[in-house]
């Protein structure tokens, strides 16, 4: 993706370990998860509506837990088979993208697109749900810092612009740009 | 709103194809919390005893437990009942896994199936969706390789699939309905079966609301830690330690001999590097923490998954070994065949066939014995895989073994009743046989309406503990056990009989604490059966309410949710009593013993009975309906003549 640079600076990245070998297949993590995000709070569970998906293939001995990330409005063109230790996974099995090729990561009443947050919350929790109901060790929690070059992506740019060209019209958003970029040359 | 259950009933009626969904009454639940119970309910209204099991108004019903689908760790047993042609009586099974859950996520707390579809047929429950469909391209699968490709043509990996298969299609009484990494047997399978229905395929996607959320979560969410710490939870004896307990305790063959210390050492790394060698993985149920089942992989058969103490009831009925057993499983779960009774039923057989009653006539091309083992005793292994096939297909003699031990030993006659000797109430039992009478199992074995010892033992320990300060620290720690236990158990000596009266609290304690969970979809290892070893099961009577209430918002204490088990427990007498269950067959196999005490066993029963609020028969008495809210049962009993009015507790 082509991006634009900003400023460096310190973060913190948040990342959940997966161990395949580990899981059992409880699903846990789709009960705590759908349980958490419910309003209000733990009021329903519905793994349907989880941002964590364990994916089970059980004759194969497949068992991927997978987190919600983006949407996609596409689906893939062409998909992978991996082998791993002797055992087929398909790209989808890890695959975090919620597409139109599968019913993953859609809130089954609207459709709309589902995204982990990592259990953001007021007060963030220390350890999202999925990890914390995760007693088999599938799930670990680690937090790092990582130098990071703030991005900006163009697709933020693009519909930053778009969404103020629909608000105060196209002609008054292009003088706006052409003026600023006057200032800044 | 209701909350953990979803207040609605699917009913699916084959004969006439028909499909609708029905709403429950919330008192019902109230009364019975759900699973066995409300099943129970709609058992004793619908299917009165004039009603073959195999009569298409007999109902197949899948129910799920009260507290499926909520933050409560372990709650995924879904319990299926019916009546059994095999006893004639009411049948009841649990299986693990995902199915119940599903049933839930898509609606429903039960699945009513009544009437029989003309050729074999699926349903596919997606939410508000259901359709009957053909099933014909599935005949003769394994149940396994049917739940694979209904997930293919549906096409939803995440739908749950529960299938029977050549066993439950030929009507085998021994047969199981399978899924995923359960199954349920005694009974169920031969009616599924019998409707013709090899499958049904679920999915869901709706939301289980609770009553109290934040408190809930505050009880539930905890217990994941506390349940996968707790190493006396769960199958403790799946990782290898009970291959002792079982092989040591258990008889082989035809139910007959113990071979005390026949475990070794040797035995054992042996036994542990094949294990390591097939399994693919240890596995769990929904929402629960602990791995009781093992994912095998045997070479040249579907993988399937084991559990329980089926890895040694093959090996043992056959005098053979573990790998056999692993080899003989990937046949009988792909046909859907019970593994506690089928090996039961095949070792029953060839003790016939060495005594003469059956023949090379009815056996043709019968095996030898495979070889002798270090005992000198014959091995019958090549016996099993042949038998089970004639089972399976009910071919020749099959079709007779098929019906279980005690129909087939009357079928061939010619003596062969005398080899029918473990079997109570017309069902193959645990193969246990033991040097003196057991006064709280006595009265489990004779008064239990769930078959199997299993289903019914499980709160107070097994055993007494030698040491007394260790006997003191453990009921110290006993926080499962109401206080009447404790003072029992700190008088409880080795090699004696705990008092008539404490055997008789025991057995209803350890009953109560299953008709519990047999009602809310809690796990048997977590709570009923756990107690027995090691006294700290997650669940018990004490902690379980808190659960129940801010799950469904019903409100009660621990009384009364006794109280509740024993309403589901009489209902569940009722439906036998009216089809003919007496104190006459209220006993246990006459040779589980080799000393009995009759005079104190007939004591036990009178005690039993009176303590149950039943009469000398074991009927329950109008008083005890009438107070547990089945006055309905009672008119019925007397109106059929069963009580009779103003004189019930003397009859």
């Amino acid at each position: 993706m082509v991006t634009v640079e900003d400023c460096s600076k310190k973060r913190i990245v948040k990342e959940i370990k997966v161990d395949l070998d580990k899981c059992i297949g409880c699903r846990a993590c789709e009960m705590a998860c759908s349980g958490f995000h419910a309003v209000p709070k733990f009021s329903s569970t519905n793994p349907a509506r989880s941002r964590i998906r364990v994916i089970v293939e059980d004759r194969k001995d497949v068992y991927v837990p997978v987190r919600a990330g983006d949407y996609t409005p596409a689906e893939c063109n062409g998909r992978n088979t991996y082998v791993i230790n002797g055992k087929e996974y398909s790209e989808c099995s890890f695959c975090t993208a919620s597409c139109p090729a599968r019913d993953l990561f859609k809130a089954p009443d609207s459709g709309l697109p589902l995204r982990c947050d990592m259990c953001a919350d007021d007060p963030t929790l220390p350890v999202p749900m999925c990890v914390q109901v995760c007693r088999s060790d599938t799930l670990t929690y680690v937090e790092r810092e990582e130098e990071s070059r703030e991005e900006v992506t163009y697709d933020e740019v693009e519909s930053g612009l778009e969404s103020l060209a629909n608000r105060y019209g196209i002609d008054k958003v292009a003088d706006l740009v052409a003026r600023i970029s006057r200032t800044k040359s | 709103m209701r909350y953990a259950e979803t207040g609605v009933n699917l009913e699916v009626d084959l004969s006439r194809g028909s499909v609708e969904r029905v709403k429950t009454d919330p008192e019902l639940t109230r009364l019975h919390l759900g699973g066995q119970g409300t099943a129970a309910k709609i058992l004793w209204d619908r299917v009165p005893p004039e009603v073959d099991p195999l009569d298409p108004e007999n109902l197949l019903i899948f129910s799920t437990g009260l507290l499926h689908s909520t933050l409560v760790p372990g709650a995924n047993r879904t319990a299926v009942d019916t009546f059994s042609p095999q006893t004639g009586r009411y049948s009841h099974s649990l299986f693990g896994g995902f199915f119940g859950p599903e049933m839930k996520y898509a609606g429903y707390d039960k699945f009513i199936f009544c009437g029989k579809a003309d050729d074999l047929v699926y349903v596919w429950v997606n939410n508000d969706k259901v359709e009957i469909r053909d099933a014909g391209h599935l005949r003769g699968k394994g149940a396994q390789e049917t739940a694979l490709i209904l997930k293919e043509e549906v096409g939803d990996p995440h739908a749950q699939v529960a299938s029977i298969g050549l066993a439950g299609e030929n009507r085998v009484y021994l047969a199981s309905i399978e899924h995923a990494n359960s199954s349920a047997s005694r009974g169920v399978g031969v009616v599924m079966g019998d409707k013709r229905i090899k499958a049904i395929i679920v999915r869901g996607t709706k939301d289980v609301n609770v009553a109290q959320p934040k408190e809930l979560a505050e009880i539930g969410i905890p217990m994941y830690k506390e349940m996968y710490d707790n190493k006396e939870c769960g199958d403790s004896m799946a990782h290898g330690e009970g291959d002792e307990f079982h092989v040591d305790n258990f008889a082989w063959g035809n139910a007959r001999a113990r071979r005390k210390n026949f475990f070794s050492k040797e035995m054992e790394e042996e036994w542990v590097s094949l294990e390591d060698r097939l399994r693919m993985r240890w596995t769990g149920c929904h929402n629960c923490p602990k791995d009781c089942h093992q994912a095998i992989k045997y070479p040249g058969r579907m993988p399937y998954f084991q559990k329980c103490y089926s890895k040694l009831t093959y090996a043992m009925g056959a005098f053979g070994d573990l790998d056999f057993d692993y080899n003989i499983i990937g046949i009988t779960q792909e046909y859907g065949m019970d593994a506690y009774s089928t090996p039961q039923v095949i070792a029953f057989a060839i003790e016939l066939y060495e005594a003469g009653i059956l023949t090379d006539k009815e056996l043709p091309d019968f095996p030898l014995f495979d070889r002798e083992d270090s005992d000198g005793i014959k091995v019958n292994e090549s016996r099993f895989f042949y038998l089970v096939e004639k089972i399976a297909r009910r071919e020749g003699i099959g079709d007779i073994l098929a019906n279980g031990v005690y129909a087939a030993a009357r079928q061939i006659g010619n003596g062969a009743e005398e080899y029918d000797h473990n079997t109570i109430k017309k069902f193959e039992q645990v193969p246990i046989k033991l040097n003196y009478v057991n006064y709280p199992y006595f009265l489990m074995y004779a008064t239990g309406e769930k078959m199997n010892i299993t289903q019914i033992e499980g709160s107070f320990p097994q055993a007494p503990i030698a040491d007394k300060a260790e006997r003191e620290e453990f009921v110290r720690n006993w926080d499962a056990a109401p206080e009447r236990f404790k003072k029992w158990f700190l008088a409880w000596e080795p090699r004696q009989n705990p008092s008539l009266e404490a055997s008789v609290h025991i057995c209803d304690w350890n009953e109560a604490m299953h008709y519990i969970d047999d009602a809310i979809g809690t796990c048997a290892f977590l709570s009923s059966f756990r107690g027995q070893f090691g006294g700290r099961p997650p669940y018990h009577i004490y902690n379980l309410p808190a659960f129940i209430t801010r799950a469904s918002g019903i409100e009660l204490d621990s009384d009364e949710l006794w109280e509740v088990s024993r309403r589901n427990r009489n209902l569940v007498r009722a439906l036998n009593i009216r089809r003919g269950l007496r104190r006459a067959d209220e006993k246990p196999p006459a040779d589980h013993w080799k000393k009995r005490e009759p005079e104190n066993e007939q004591k036990l029963l009178d005690m039993y009975y009176e303590f149950k609020g039943w009469n000398n028969d074991g009927i329950p008495t109008r008083e005890t309906l009438d107070r547990l809210g089945l006055d309905y049962v009672s008119e019925d009993f007397i109106q059929r003549g069963i009580l009779v009015e103003g004189e019930d507790d003397l009859s």
